[in-house]
């Protein structure tokens, strides 16, 4: 491995291994500066506040005798308790911006700062979303502007902007699709799902009451094209096909599927998920899908801030732009103008208001950053430090499937198999070097499945570092390590953490202990 | 490009490890004719100064709210958000993380999930709540299709008094599986019954509280004659700051509980990304969509988090999930738990008395006014004026003399001509007594 390790100490293998001795328990229950830091429910004390409000205005109410007659059980706390408790909570997380964070189809890359400094700005962050319109135009132009981009990038006609992340977009396409087939009067029964499709596609499918029909993948981890044109028939409604796949695998039979299943008569959903690979490169509109959401929070960088918000716009081909969800801009005599009320196909509308303006903001703060040339090599980036991964791990730990890859690369537990070493004990080891393990145990179709995502964001030396860690976890694994394995992680804020129990006995919230427990 | 850190000589020495004389073969699976050979016809990269003053120019092309009066509600509100809480939630550690999947370097955020659940379902007065949804629209969708789960019924009931697009949103949601909605007519001053729509069929009845209309109206009658039906009450709240001052749907009998959090904690934001609150009887906690965190131990046996329950959830379930959401809104929620965290109790309580009394001091003063009527009797920080004429017409109006003030039902009802006069109008802690006089003064000239 081509690896500079001057002046690294050595990982010290002795710390993880069973029998060391635990860490010096400390009077504080801190730990250098990892803190013990209790619930705000413990630390709260009735009369304090962290802000200072004046007096209410003397009045006689008119809450219609609905007031509260109950104090609110919530704790008191001072600013500076508030800051120190969210301070030593955030230090408890991993991030991108401390570390690479291979997590496969997250697309985990940097999140520019410009494009938190824009969206705070005034003119985007305190508007109402009820404005009269010609107090927004900025706002409408920005939408349009990111709608604009979208279309291009995917060769698609069309795009609704409102759904608020990827599985609210596969909603919003289905959605379409029923409403198109219902316009045709042939609304259709089931809807094909690889059987490597993340679970959002089939809980998605069945909310719009269609039978999911599993499609096998074949032995390249594609889908199997014959045996998803012997499921294909006259109650076949549409086929949902993640593409690069979650195999981080492009789908080089797309275009046949695409014509059997518009052949039959169906409606073709493509998964967008996995964009990255794709931006500049390859316009989807080219490969004969009929819709595909678009995850702003992965592809545009949109930070997942611990799990969102997102956004989901979803593009359309023509047939199905008429059933796009309310609301939606338009150019009007008098600049733009949004229609939020339709007497004709939109099959309804899908969140409160416009979609997530944030994200747009973002969105375009980050396209125009890249520009078109930036956007391809960002998927060239991406898939080039995938498929660099692979080739560097291909003689201790062999890709599934055989290169190229696409963004992403799958592992496997192949050959983990009788080191006593399984994935999730690889995973939790990787947490101890300082990374974030990688997607596991998904797509289902591959056993201990290790799906790797670099993303274009890291530089060479850091895909060289989470290498060269990749290969010493292998070969310790194969060295008999596993105990020590078995014990990570060990330098985490806590160890493995007992999810039985969490389901068994869940405890969902905080009560105060009773009058017995406190006087213990 | 700034965001990208291989230079070319990276690019070259991946590719002779990787055996690929250009990235042009790492896409050979690609069809050829799908191949782009030369970059899509959009403008090139741009640096920060170029960008920043690009979008800026934007930004100044609208008027924001509280640059001027602003009375605007049905829904988002304005209110002062601590300077604390956006350098929090922007701390690296929060914003860039993903979803806490590994739960021993995610325990940040899985501790301020517990807090979460913990301080929502506190204000609600319920017993669980979830680690959010989309919005207060989504949630109040999501949760007609938990009733329909725990009771195995498809009718619902839609209050007169609901967000005309609460009501859309459920419409679509339940559009393709069988529902049959049932709308009430709009309700402005609250005096609607629903009871003689309730049966044996029915799954839910949807009441928002306070109303679209602003009205606040006691359900704790309609809860039992729900339950007696075996039916479920679901309880809207569009303006959360209202559980600092008012019974808490717990307390009135409420099953579930949907609501919009973005009043604490986050910016108007044009429309999103908004905060959907979502909480629930303990009973049906296998019913409930979405995430949820849960106490445990770790293999030292210390406290610690993690996402529980996971088995009515997608990525397991699969066609038979709850719900089919994955991305929430994380780091909305974390903004409503810091500002709800300095508040604390006293706080929130406090928070919403001056929101009440500014809105009354407001009612009177407009009410006052010869040819305006308030016709919502009860109410918290928002109400409904009746004007000589269409409301829209005096929106523009003073949106001339740079006053928002307020928002006309027809905007949100223009298939209900017999609406047209109707004004919203919110009063915020940010509502000064100026504000007050501007708009009085306005609405005098233009109504």
């Amino acid at each position: 491995m081509a690896m500079n390790r001057e002046g690294r100490g050595a990982t010290a293998p002795t710390a993880t291994a069973p029998g060391a001795p635990a860490p010096a328990a400390t009077f504080s229950g801190h730990r250098g500066l990892q803190y013990d830091e209790p619930l705000i429910f413990e630390q709260g004390q009735p009369g304090r506040m962290g802000v200072d409000l004046p007096e209410p205005q003397p009045i006689a109410a008119r809450l219609g005798g609905l007031g509260r007659t109950q104090p609110i059980d919530l704790p008191g706390l001072a600013e500076p308790q508030v800051v120190r408790h969210f301070v030593r909570l955030s230090q408890k997380n991993y991030a991108i911006d401390a570390n690479l964070y291979p997590l496969g189809s997250c697309t985990m890359k940097h999140n520019p700062r410009l494009n938190e400094k824009v969206a705070r700005l005034p003119g985007f962050a305190d508007l109402h979303p009820l404005q009269p319109l010609q107090t927004v135009q900025g706002a409408l132009g920005v939408i349009d502007e990111v709608a604009r981009w979208i279309k291009l990038l995917t060769g698609m006609p069309a795009v609704a902007m409102s759904p608020g992340a990827g599985a609210h977009g596969e909603l919003c396409g289905l959605m379409a699709i029923r409403a198109a087939l219902i316009a045709r009067g042939d609304p259709r029964q089931r809807v094909l799902v690889p059987d490597s499709a993340h679970g959002t596609n089939p809980a998605t499918a069945a909310l719009c009451a269609y039978e999911v029909d599993a499609v096998p993948s074949n032995a390249r981890g594609r889908i199997d094209l014959a045996a998803f044109k012997q499921k294909l028939g006259a109650d076949v409604a549409a086929v949902m096909l993640t593409n690069p796949n979650t195999c981080g695998l492009f789908e080089d039979e797309i275009l046949e599927v695409a014509d059997a299943i518009h052949a039959a008569g169906g409606f073709f959903y493509c998964d967008g998920a996995n964009f990255n690979a794709l931006v500049g490169r390859v316009r989807p509109g080219d490969l004969g899908i009929d819709t595909m959401h678009i995850n702003l929070h992965k592809t545009f960088s949109t930070p997942h801030g611990g799990g969102g918000p997102g956004a989901g716009p979803v593009v359309f081909s023509a047939a199905l732009a008429p059933y796009a969800p309310l609301p939606y801009v338009v150019h009007g005599p008098q600049g733009f103008a949004l229609v939020e009320h339709d007497s004709g196909r939109a099959f309804g509308r899908m969140k409160a208001f416009h979609g997530q303006m944030g994200m747009f903001v973002r969105a375009l703060t980050y396209m125009k950053s890249h520009g078109g040339d930036g956007l391809r090599q960002v998927a060239e980036d991406a898939v080039l430090a995938a498929n660099y991964i692979l080739a560097q791990m291909q003689d201790v730990l062999p890709p599934t499937y055989p290169a190229p890859c696409m963004h992403e690369v799958l592992f496997d537990d192949r050959d983990l198999k009788d080191t006593g070493v399984t994935t999730l004990d690889l995973a939790k080891a990787l947490i101890d070097e300082g990374y974030h393990p990688m997607t596991v145990y998904f797509p289902l179709i591959v056993h201990g499945a290790m799906l790797v995502e670099p993303t274009e964001t890291e530089s060479k030396a850091s895909l060289d570092l989470f290498i060269g860690t990749l290969r010493s976890l292998v070969a310790r694994a194969r060295a008999g390590e596993a105990d020590a394995f078995h014990a990570a992680p060990r330098l985490a804020p806590t160890r493995r953490l007992d999810e039985t129990r969490a389901a068994r006995q869940p405890i969902l919230r905080w009560t105060p202990p009773s009058p017995k427990q406190a006087a213990e | 490009m700034r965001y990208l850190p291989l230079t070319p000589t990276d690019r070259r020495d991946m590719l002779a490890a990787i055996g690929a004389a250009s990235v042009d073969e790492l896409y050979l699976d690609v069809p050829a004719g799908a191949r782009l050979s030369r970059a899509i016809d959009l403008p090139d990269h741009l640096g920060e100064l170029e960008v920043e003053r690009d979008l800026a120019g934007l930004a100044a092309q609208n008027l924001a709210a509280g640059a001027v009066p602003s009375f605007l509600g049905a829904g988002a509100y304005r209110h002062h958000v601590p300077a604390a809480v956006d350098h929090l939630i922007q701390r690296s550690e929060f914003l860039t993380s993903y979803t806490p999947y590994q739960p021993e370097i995610s325990q940040g955020t899985l501790q301020y999930l517990f807090e979460f659940q913990t301080q929502v379902a506190t204000i609600t007065g319920m017993e669980v709540a979830n680690a959010s949804m989309y919005d207060g629209a989504t949630s109040c969708a999501e949760a007609v299709l938990m009733a329909s789960r725990v009771t195995r019924r498809k009718r619902v009931v839609l209050s007169g008094g609901l967000h005309p697009h609460y009501r859309n949103v459920v419409k679509t949601m339940t559009g393709y599986t069988g529902f049959a909605v049932d709308v009430a007519t709009p309700d402005v001053t609250g005096s609607e019954d629903l009871t003689a729509r309730l049966g044996p069929d029915l799954a839910c009845v949807v009441v928002q509280y306070p109303s679209f209309f602003g009205h606040l109206r006691d359900v704790t009658r309609l809860a039992q004659r729900c339950h007696e039906a075996g039916s479920l009450l679901i309880l809207v709240v569009t303006e959360v700051v209202a559980l600092g001052l008012v019974k808490p749907p717990g307390a009135m009998g409420a099953d579930i509980v949907a609501a919009e959090g973005q009043g604490l904690g986050n910016a108007l934001n044009f429309g999103g990304p908004y905060l959907g609150l979502f909480a629930a009887r303990a009973p049906h906690v296998r019913q409930m969509p979405g995430r949820l965190c849960g106490e445990t131990v770790d293999a030292d046996g210390k406290r610690g988090f993690v996402l529980t329950l996971s088995t009515r959830e997608q990525h397991i379930r699969r066609e038979k999930a709850t719900s089919n959401i994955c991305t929430n809104s994380g780091l909305c929620a974390l903004a409503f738990c810091i500002h709800l965290t300095l508040l604390g109790g006293a706080g929130f309580a406090k928070l919403a008395a001056i929101n009440h009394a500014n809105a009354v001091t407001l009612a009177e003063k407009l009410g006052g006014i010869a040819g305006i009527e308030v016709a919502t009797p009860a109410f918290f920080n928002e109400f409904t004026l009746r004007l000589k004429r269409p409301a829209a017409d005096v929106i523009d109006a003073l949106a001339v003399r740079r006053i928002l003030a307020g928002v006309p039902v027809s905007r949100l009802y223009p298939e209900r001509p017999e609406l047209g006069d109707l004004l919203l109008v919110a009063a915020t802690e940010t509502t000064t007594t100026a504000d007050m006089d501007a708009l009085a003064n306005g609405l005098r000239e233009a109504a």
